[in-house]
């Protein structure tokens, strides 16, 4: 199973972290502090994985963010790799070329999309245009919703400034 | 104001986010967030702030949750907003909770009841929301709340439902079995609903299931049969195809079920052949997805019965794996072989340069998993190459995890097949220098038991050498500086009981190496005792054999600071040796009889001599004893309400009606035996073992050593010399006492130390004229090249040439081509063929490694060093992403590129994104319309007022490049 997802940029910096294992807040910024010093410094020819304490991590870069995946010891670490690719490119197609500052911006649609492919530590879809199309359905319901709000909320503001 | 452009958040947010980006360190990164923690605090306290506020603060709060800090002020709010109605609220509130809250939060108990509306909503997004979240934080204890909810949603109309359904049971069935058992039949009818998603889903429960209970499930091995060839022949709908393989995720989880319920059943296995020969066939071997289901094929080929078929397509897709460019490819390809040795032993010796190839790479975690299939492949013919790279390896790397594993693993092939005594005694040595803090103390104490009870064979010459050769040895390492506490305690243990046994040192020099041994660590308690404890045996042997011995000033000084210890343990050394020195011969003699440490004493484990007191109190009314086992399992009984106690020391809500309490177990009246190791607490400091009391010790307290002894050596694995007698660590002072698992161990352990020694004469012959690493092969695989054996490295004597010849005659049929095949290839060929890997890719990763110097260092030194960085990075993601790392490309296209990047130094923003597309060309062909969303994204970021500045134009890059 997966313990947990990480996106860290080049710089260090985490944009997304998905725990499914429990971790508490401290051990959380541990854990990412000794991964990025294990999984930044390795060169590129490299293999993809680490092995980390009693688990493996998969890591895989797609530009300048790094995308890792804490996993048990007996899982296998390709299909983990493309499970990575598969998170990456429905991404892709969510946002349209999906760069990091997509991610940084829309962080919260991430977890949405990532709560879609994953569950529980495992792939609960590997359809990519299930999770799209789900993906879709809530954001229409979003999109309904957030017309009504803003029509009543624009008068407000409009109001107030 | 409100929602911007495309990113759909306020201007706030987006400035809170850029300026964190832009923060030029830690601290600065840290005091942004602190203000935005204050701000948020404020904001939130407020008691009518608007609803779509609330949303983006709550938003803000996982932000900086995720940066490491610390918002727990906010959760209440987050669980407030899954109260929420409006579905936008809501799941911002459902995400927020499951990213703040582990399932052990107080909170959890104010969001069960949301939960349990939200799952009988008639909107399937809603209750797909409130599933997510089930998964995520209900507990043991709050599943009864949302189970029936939940069972009956895997009868939704809508699949995603069923999925997450499923999926919500599975995570109850790992948390606790026993609330979900009733419903794993579910999980079988699941397995045929018509939505492959929901098929696929239900494979992880399955999975898991197996795992714990192959034989329930041998039923399904038709249908999971027939569902990886119809997953096979591409039979399920085209979106579940992934880079033109056929649901290649689903391929695994099923190839992982068959792999569990075909092992070791020929029956079941006979019907899976056919299908996992298709699968292996099928497989797409030029992509990743493909290897990995590939890669997954040969796990399951390696544990069903053997099929010779399968095990040739799965050596053949070894040496593909082994022989490809790829790191991950020979990482899976090592692995793999690990994995096919238990049923073809002979299969590594074709791989065997490729092998030494990886165990010689520079990257690490190729060196490791190299070092595991090393570690399976021990055998007694080549433990000593093994164990000694091994030790080599860890004494090179600080990784503490790992050194301590790899030295137990050392231990481990040592006590198994060591060849030779003094071999063992060296190699525990190099291992207790270098990783001595981190090895198990048993380890230790199994070193002593070794040197004390020897061989276990009646040979008593060969026992006293080798503990003369272990004193020669500790007394020439002695006088390292700073050795491991662990170490020293065996040292000075041995040179206690056998320093001056063969009467090669004088009782007189041991005991000042001793004393300086004890004034170089007089920080270390433990070390202490084992030294005047060893003080204490030389002086009574002497004084046993009738010689006079003097005490040393130096001992002397020792024994008074001693006695003055704040340590009582010490204290109480020191007393003992001082009244031993003042006893005549016969009492010292009686007291601390010579090599007397395997004499065995006996526990009464079972205290069956309390017995009648125990009668007499219950006879008089007393509560009959139950073992804390039988305690935590089921309670009920003796202390009513109380369910049990988990839920007793938490707060024990309930959701349903009290049911009626479970019949129990009938405590045993008597004291159970297993259990009693168990509760008798274990003492303190380790040397309390070495106990050497004038006087016999009360049997309770012995029995408590004894007890830790055996709790200790639980986990071991079975082991050469790892038997449990807890003789050896214990001193000679109670020889009346016998103990009932002596004898039967001591034989038990000579027998496993015969097989080494006749498996010796396995050891085949080896190359001499050829490279190292040929050398390094002969000697890890016997190779069966027919040339000279080889001479090296061994101390061995036995070595039977007959076996020798017979054996390269027998070869099998694979081995003429190999042999064939090393010759053909000049050892520097060889060479060649591993070097302009590294080699080329040295130089390469030099730039990368300065640029990353630079972008660490000088933050300031801003645009120019970013861009040629960002676009030297080009390469590697087009080749990360087409999956064909192609090195000669790879490495002759950094260098224009990156001139070029130094060009291209303008900090402009336009300058930032021309950068690939100009230098690049294949990149921009693929990118086109990519940089014009780029452009997009970065003009609207601009509208916002947030303008990027240099500090990551990487930010730009699709990720997809």
């Amino acid at each position: 199973m997966i313990h947990f997802v990480l996106l860290i940029s080049r710089q260090g910096k985490v944009r997304l972290t998905k725990w499914y294992s429990p971790y508490s807040q401290k051990e959380r910024s541990k854990v990412i502090r000794e991964l990025s010093g294990l999984v930044l410094t390795r060169g590129p020819k490299l293999c993809n994985f680490v092995e980390w304490r009693e688990f493996k991590v998969v890591y895989k870069r797609y530009a300048s963010l790094y995308f890792c995946m804490c996993i048990d010891q007996d899982d296998n670490e390709l299909e983990i790799l493309e499970i990575i690719h598969h998170f990456v490119e429905i991404l892709d197609r969510y946002f349209g070329s999906v760069c990091e500052l997509d991610l940084i911006f829309n962080f919260h649609k991430a977890y949405y999309i990532l709560d879609e492919i994953l569950i529980a530590g495992e792939l609960q879809e590997s359809s990519k245009k299930t999770v799209a199309r789900l993906i879709a359905a809530q954001d229409s319901l979003v999109e309904a919703a957030k017309e009504q709000a803003s029509s009543i909320s624009n008068i407000i503001a409009q109001a107030t400034k | 104001m409100g929602s911007q452009g495309g990113f759909g958040q306020s201007k706030e947010f987006l400035d809170l986010i850029k300026s964190i980006g832009e923060s030029r360190s830690k601290s600065e990164e840290d005091r942004i967030v602190l203000s935005e923690i204050e701000t948020l605090r404020r904001r939130l306290s407020d008691p009518d702030i608007p609803k779509r506020k609330i949303k983006e603060y709550i938003v803000r709060l996982v932000y900086v949750e995720m940066l490491g800090h610390d918002a727990s002020f906010g959760h209440i709010y987050a669980v407030k907003m899954t109260h929420d109605d409006n579905l936008l609220s809501k799941r911002t509130g459902y995400l927020a909770v499951t990213l703040f809250l582990n399932e052990d939060h107080d909170l959890i108990i104010l969001i069960v009841n949301t939960i349990q509306k939200d799952l009988r909503s008639d909107n399937y997004l809603v209750v797909c929301a409130a599933l997510t979240a089930v998964c995520r934080l209900i507990n043991e204890e709050t599943i009864p709340a949302v189970l029936p909810q939940v069972v009956e949603l895997l009868g939704h109309p809508k699949e995603a439902v069923r999925k997450k359904a499923i999926m919500a049971l599975h995570r109850f069935y790992q948390k606790s079995p026993g609330t979900v058992s009733h419903l794993v039949s579910n999980f079988r009818k699941k397995l045929c609903d018509n939505d492959p998603g929901v098929m696929g889903a239900t494979l992880c429960p399955l999975f898991d299931l197996i795992t714990t209970d192959v034989n329930s499930y041998k039923d399904l091995v038709i249908s999971f049969v027939s569902i990886l060839k119809q997953v096979a022949e591409r039979r399920l709908p085209k979106t579940y195809d992934y880079h033109q393989m056929p649901a290649p995720f689903i391929q695994i989880k099923l190839l992982k079920i068959l792999a569990l319920l075909g092992s070791g059943d020929k029956q079941a296995s006979e019907k899976m052949y056919t299908v996992v020969g298709d699968v292996f066939r099928k497989c797409d071997t030029t992509s990743n997805i493909g290897n990995a289901v590939l890669y997954e094929c040969i796990c399951c080929v390696s544990c069903i019965y053997p099929n010779t078929k399968l095990l040739e397509a799965a050596a053949e897709s070894i040496a593909k794996f082994l022989k490809s460019d790829s790191h991950n490819l020979k990482y899976m390809g090592i692995d793999a072989l690990g994995r096919l040795i238990k049923t073809s032993p002979d299969i590594a010796e074709q791989h065997q340069l490729a092998v030494i190839d990886c165990l010689e790479d520079p990257d690490d975690t190729l060196k490791r998993k190299t070092f595991e299939l090393l570690y399976k492949m021990t055998k007694s013919s080549n433990v000593e190459v093994i164990v000694d790279r091994m030790i080599d390896y860890m004494i090179s790397i600080n990784d503490n995890h790992y050194k301590t594993e790899i030295a137990s693993r050392c231990v481990e092939l040592a006590e198994q097949f060591a060849p030779s005594n003094q071999w063992f005694i060296q190699t525990m040595n190099r291992v207790f220098e270098h990783a001595g803090d981190l090895v198990n103390i048993k380890v230790a104490h199994n070193l002593m038991r070794l040197i004390a009870e020897g061989f276990g064979e009646d040979d008593e010459t060969a026992d006293s050498q080798l503990r003369s050769s272990a004193v020669e040895s500790y007394l020439r390492i002695m006088s390292e500086p700073k050795l491991p506490s662990v170490f020293l305690q065996v040292i000075c243990w041995v040179l206690g009981e056998y320093g001056t046994a063969d009467g090669k040192y004088s009782a007189s020099y041991i005991s000042g190496r001793l004393c300086d041994v004890a004034e170089a660590y007089s920080s270390d308690e433990t070390v202490k005792a084992y030294a005047i404890t060893a003080l204490m045996k030389l002086h009574a042997f002497e004084m046993a054999a009738g010689r006079k011995i003097d005490m040393l000033p130096e001992c002397q000084c020792l024994i008074e600071e001693l006695s003055a210890s704040h340590s009582t343990d010490l204290q109480q050394r020191a007393y003992e040796l001082q009244s031993l020195v003042s006893l005549d011969r016969r009492a010292v003699e009686s007291v601390m009889p010579a090599d007397a440490s395997c004499e065995d004493i006996e526990v009464d484990k079972e205290l069956s001599f309390l017995d009648k007191h125990i009668q007499g109190a219950i006879e008089k009314g007393a509560q009959p004893y139950i073992p804390e086992s039988e305690r935590s399992g089921s309670l009920n009984i003796s202390n009513l309400s109380i369910r049990d106690q988990p839920e007793v020391s938490t707060h024990s809500l309930r959701f349903e009606a009290y049911e009626l309490p479970k019949p129990v177990a009938q405590p045993k009246p008597s004291i159970p035996q297993a259990s009693s190791t168990e509760l008798v607490p274990v003492p303190e400091p380790s040397y309390s073992r070495e106990s050497t009391y004038a006087v016999p010790v009360p049997t309770v307290s012995s029995s408590v050593s004894g007890s830790t002894e055996l709790k200790l050596r639980l986990d071991g694995v079975q082991k050469k010399w790892g038997k449990p007698t807890y003789g050896s660590s214990s001193t000679p002072d109670m020889p009346s006492q016998k103990s009932e698992n002596g004898l039967s161990r001591n034989d038990d352990s000579s027998i496993s130390m015969s097989r080494p020694q006749s498996s010796l004469d396995y050891r085949k012959p080896s190359v001499e004229i050829t490279p190292e690493k040929q050398r390094l092969a002969a000697s890890l695989f016997g190779a069966s090249s027919k040339t000279e054996r080889r001479t090296t490295s061994t101390h061995k004597a036995v070595r039977s040439t007959g076996q020798v010849a017979e054996k390269t005659q027998v070869a099998k049929p694979v081995d003429p081509p190999i042999a064939k095949a090393t010759p053909v290839q000049p050892p520097p060929d060889l060479l060649d063929l591993g070097e302009p890997i590294s080699t080329s890719s040295a130089p390469e990763v030099d730039p990368f490694k300065q640029l990353e110097c630079l972008l660490d260092q000088s933050e300031s030194a801003s645009a120019s060093s970013h861009t040629a960085d960002n676009s030297s990075k080009l390469p590697d993601i087009m080749s990360l992403y087409s999956g064909m790392p192609t090195s000669g490309q790879t490495s002759g296209a950094v260098g224009p590129i990156s001139v070029n990047g130094d060009h291209l130094v303008s900090p402009s923003e336009v300058g930032v994104i021309a950068t690939p597309a100009g230098t690049s060309g294949p990149v921009q062909f693929s990118k086109g319309p990519n940089l014009k969303d780029a452009l997009n994204k970065d003009a609207r970021v601009r509208q916002m007022g947030v303008t990027p500045t240099s500090q990551n134009p990487n930010l730009f890059k699709d990720l997809l490049g």
